[in-house]
């Protein structure tokens, strides 16, 4: 297990900075670190991604100086996978943002255990 | 290629056109629209079923004729094509009970957008059931998170909806991060996105003893991110606060569909991508069988302590989704039939029981506590009838659809022998006590008499819509309670055709 740790360095740095944003989406009460650590989070996925579909040595799949064995090329799906992956990542985002200004508009703070604590008291 | 095979495909496309032609009309017509859209849908799917019935064998449609590598694939089978139908009828009625309260609820000039964010919603629905490509599975997994997230939020007047779409969507993204890297270690190993395709490699991996712990893990990655955007027990706490301050029908499609739609993808991964018999070699199911037993007595003890009638309705569907994984979990043909009953039985029933909440609290003064809604049933009649069949239903009181997945779940858990088989009775036992509990003193409280005449010369003034769903969904749970057997028999043959 050790030695894999360090050969496949890209997966165990993906696995880290999952890690690290799961963490902060999970854990922090602002809004606006948890959607830095949703980025952070889909980043490693990513690049976990990423690292898994690239060949040491090789190039992406486009014909530029007529060699078609395919030997000399990368799969493109991971590629095309970490694309789809990023705009959907990228429309989260959004939502999330829209959803912390209509939060902050109503309560003027960017703290959700702050905001649960104000609606209780509406609510009383 | 008969014209009828097309309709799953008409089925997505009209949902994601819907979604886009609702953003831009008046919001009485986007509303039009939307029932439009969901009652041919139903219709469509309808035939679908009958269609895939009589022929005896799912098929695979090809999206623009393009096969596998380069194309993208559905297919279809009569579980399917049932669970569609139903999922598109249950909208159509749980918006149709409803209505009323999207109009208040909602910033009136943007009423449209809510149907807009249906139609979304039922699209991804649509496709998670009937998809055969996992990367698409995913896809659609997160528009399906965004379109519920947006469901809470668009109740706009209060802050509670907005805190609980905020909790919601956090561990919604979670579980979806999680399903993504499954995907992408099941990838890594098999080379394969196709569900099919998958399964073939999964089958001769496990065949050759290669990749047994990553196969462990992937499984592991989806059993949990599913469980997680399905309230499984430990994963539930966003579930109460999102389905109990959302608008009615948000409420009910939360509760009855958007759940269903995941825990569909997860069987439809254990069949075809997986095996069931690699699950069964790694004993994921024993896991399931835990957290959906702790589900089930967990869910409805914290139903018992609410005081909000909303709130104990979302407890009682954490208990309800135990009863679904406690049936997975039972890794026997019975118990994933038992598992598929249930989710159609409770699509019938709570969304009723969410519609006739709705329905108290416009004759309550908009108060969900349970101190407020005493007498309410004397004050909204046909709510009254509804909730006391949706809550008979939940308890298993025969004729009623709770009781055939009961009867199912248990004969399932005898079949199964040894010590699970006596934890499944006993579990089950316990719930449906524990569910008489807490739902028969609602019921008394509906048709007590309010203290000091509070509440006097209220009634409620029916609109058709409401009248119409409430109607229909006791019809459809006594249909369903009383003439089991052709579901039943649906559900069996649609298993036989999953794998």
């Amino acid at each position: 297990m050790g030695p894999n740790l360090f050969a496949n360095y890209y997966e165990t740095a993906a696995v880290i900075i999952f890690g690290i944003g799961f963490t902060v989406l999970m854990l922090h009460p602002n809004m606006i670190k948890k959607v830095i650590g949703f980025n952070f989070m889909d980043t490693g996925v990513y690049l976990f991604l990423a690292a898994k579909g690239y060949i040491a040595g090789r190039t992406a799949p486009i014909l530029t100086d007529g060699v078609t064995s395919s030997e000399a090329y990368i799969n493109p799906i991971p590629a095309g996978l970490v694309l789809t992956g990023i705009v959907v990542s990228v429309s989260v985002t959004a939502f999330l943002l829209a959803l912390t200004i209509r939060l902050y508009l109503k309560y003027h703070t960017l703290n959700l255990d702050e905001m649960a604590r104000l609606a209780a008291e509406e609510e009383a | 290629m008969a014209f009828v095979q097309n309709f799953p495909f008409f089925a997505i496309m009209l949902y994601l056109a819907g979604g886009v032609i609702c953003a831009v009309l008046r919001p009485k017509a986007a509303k039009w629209y939307c029932l439009a859209v969901n009652g041919a849908v139903m219709l469509l799917l309808l035939a679908t079923f009958f269609f895939v019935a009589g022929k005896g064998e799912s098929y695979v449609y090809l999206m623009g004729h393009f096969p596998a590598p380069w194309g993208n694939e559905i297919r279809i089978g009569t579980l399917e094509a049932l669970t569609g139908a139903a999922f598109a009828g249950v909208m159509l009625f749980s918006l149709l009970g409803g209505m009323e309260h999207i109009f208040e609820d909602c910033e009136p000039e943007k009423v449209n957008l809510y149907f807009t964010v249906i139609c979304l919603l039922m699209s991804s629905l649509m496709a998670l059931v009937f998809t055969n490509d996992l990367f698409t599975a995913y896809v659609f997994v997160e528009i399906n998170t965004i379109a519920s997230c947006a469901l809470v939020m668009l109740k706009y007047n209060t802050g509670r909806p907005l805190i609980a779409t905020a909790r919601y969507l956090t561990m919604s993204l979670l579980g979806s991060s999680m399903f993504l890297i499954g995907i992408i270690l099941l990838y890594s190993v098999s080379g394969h996105l196709l569900m099919e395709d998958i399964g073939e490699a999964v089958q001769t991996m496990f065949a050759d003893g290669r990749y047994e712990f990553p196969l462990t893990v992937i499984i592991g990655l989806f059993s949990i991110s599913m469980a997680i955007k399905s309230a499984l027990f430990p994963f539930h706490a966003w579930l109460p606060d999102a389905h109990g301050s959302a608008t009615a029908t948000s409420s009910a499609v939360l509760s009855g569909l958007v759940l269903k739609g995941y825990i569909f993808l997860l069987i439809k991964i254990f069949y075809r991508v997986i095996g069931m018999n690699v699950i069964a070699a790694e004993h994921i199911t024993n896991i399931l069988f835990v957290f959906g037993a702790l589900a089930m007595v967990a869910g409805s003890i914290r139903a018992l302590q609410e005081r909000d009638l909303k709130r104990m309705l979302a407890f009682s569907s954490v208990a309800q989704i135990g009863y679904i994984f406690l049936g997975i979990g039972m890794d026997n043909e019975a118990g994933m039939v038992a598992a598929c009953i249930q989710i159609l039985a409770h699509a019938f029933t709570k969304p009723m029981l969410f519609c006739a909440a709705g329905g108290f609290m416009s004759v309550s003064g908009g108060s969900k506590k349970m101190e407020d809604i005493t007498g309410a049933g004397y004050r909204d009649p046909l709510g009254g009838a509804a909730f006391t069949v949706g809550a008979l239903s939940m308890i298993g009181i025969p004729l009623f659809a709770g009781f055939v997945t009961k009867l199912h779940l248990t004969t399932a858990a005898v079949s199964l022998g040894g010590f699970k088989s006596v934890a499944g009775i006993a579990v089950i036992v316990v719930s449906t006590l524990l569910n008489a509990l807490y739902y028969i003193p609602v019921i008394g409280n509906l048709y007590a008499r309010p203290k000091d005449g509070r509440w006097e010369g209220v009634k409620a003034r029916y609109h058709w819509e409401y009248a119409a769903a409430m109607v229909v969904f006791i019809l459809l749970n006594l249909f369903y309670g009383i003439c089991s057997g052709g579901f039943v028999q649906a559900i069996e043959s649609g298993l036989g055709m999953f794998g």
